[in-house]
């Protein structure tokens, strides 16, 4: 990927990766029972869980393997999907098969109501990882 | 599950987490205490999993889906071991931050596995 020749992550960008990894460890595992267990329920929302799903796994490695482009592209879609499914799943459930918000419920993704179900740690990751890719950036350019 | 052993079990947890992450902000490297106590949530974790076994053959059994359960144990389970193997391979103040958010995913995880057993909000 791009740059090969920057560092790994390190210091805090560690503990990023680590909360990556567990969250991507959550949306793949509720992602997959979902859809073994009751994927007629919602299947746009179930398939859109997969595809987050994978996408968190994708920024994990990317953000451990020092890929920023990769991270870039990941962490940025993750931060659109988490505001456009959370409002669509707060202002239209309806439009995503859903039959009700309840970030807590039997159809409740990682991206639902702006990740509610899970302390909002979905709203929240994107940022703080585009925050560390720019000063991360910043330095590999004063370096 | 028993619900006195999951919460001692969630306390423990969230206690194990916060001890970790400030040592780590205190910027102290992984250590014994981190690093075992750790080991001692996923030591009660291999408990709950055999409470898991045994509790449905003596009348106490899931009253969710078993299938959502075992997939929250299962991933719980391997969470500490990982984030353990992180600590001694990358000795960093950083680590013992990564040994706490294990602890608390872990404790969330435990808080979802008993309403999966107990609670049916459907």
């Amino acid at each position: 990927m791009s740059a090969p020749s920057r560092p790994r992550a390190s210091g805090i960008g560690r503990v990023l990766v680590a909360v990556y990894a567990i969250l991507a460890i959550a949306a793949l595992g509720r992602s997959i029972f979902q859809i073994i267990d009751r994927f007629d329920e919602a299947p746009i929302a179930f398939s859109l869980s997969a595809v987050s799903a994978v996408v968190y796994v994708l920024a994990t490695v990317a953000l451990a393997a020092g890929w920023d482009r990769l991270a870039w592209i990941t962490i940025s879609f993750e931060l659109a999907g988490v505001l456009v499914v959370g409002t669509l799943s707060l202002a239209a459930p309806a439009l995503l098969g859903l039959d009700d918000a309840n970030p807590f419920g039997r159809e409740a993704t990682v991206w639902s109501a702006f990740g509610a179900g899970y302390l909002f740690i979905p709203l929240a990751l994107p940022v703080l990882g585009i925050l560390w890719l720019r000063s991360r950036a910043r330095s590999a350019v004063d370096a | 599950m028993i619900l006195g052993f999951t919460v001692a079990q969630l306390v423990l947890a969230c206690l194990v987490g916060l001890v970790c992450v400030i040592a780590g902000l205190a910027g102290r490297k992984p250590n014994d205490l981190t690093v075992l106590s750790v080991a001692l949530v996923e030591l009660l974790l291999l408990a709950q999993l055999v409470v898991a076994i045994v509790a449905p053959a003596v009348g106490n059994a899931p009253t969710g889906n078993p299938l959502e359960f075992w997939m929250y144990l299962v991933s719980a389970l391997l969470i500490p071991p990982l984030a353990i193997v992180w600590a001694l391979v990358e000795r960093t103040r950083w680590s013992n931050v990564v040994l706490g958010a294990a602890a608390f995913a872990v404790a969330v995880m435990l808080w979802r596995m008993e309403q999966i057993w107990t609670v049916q909000l459907a």
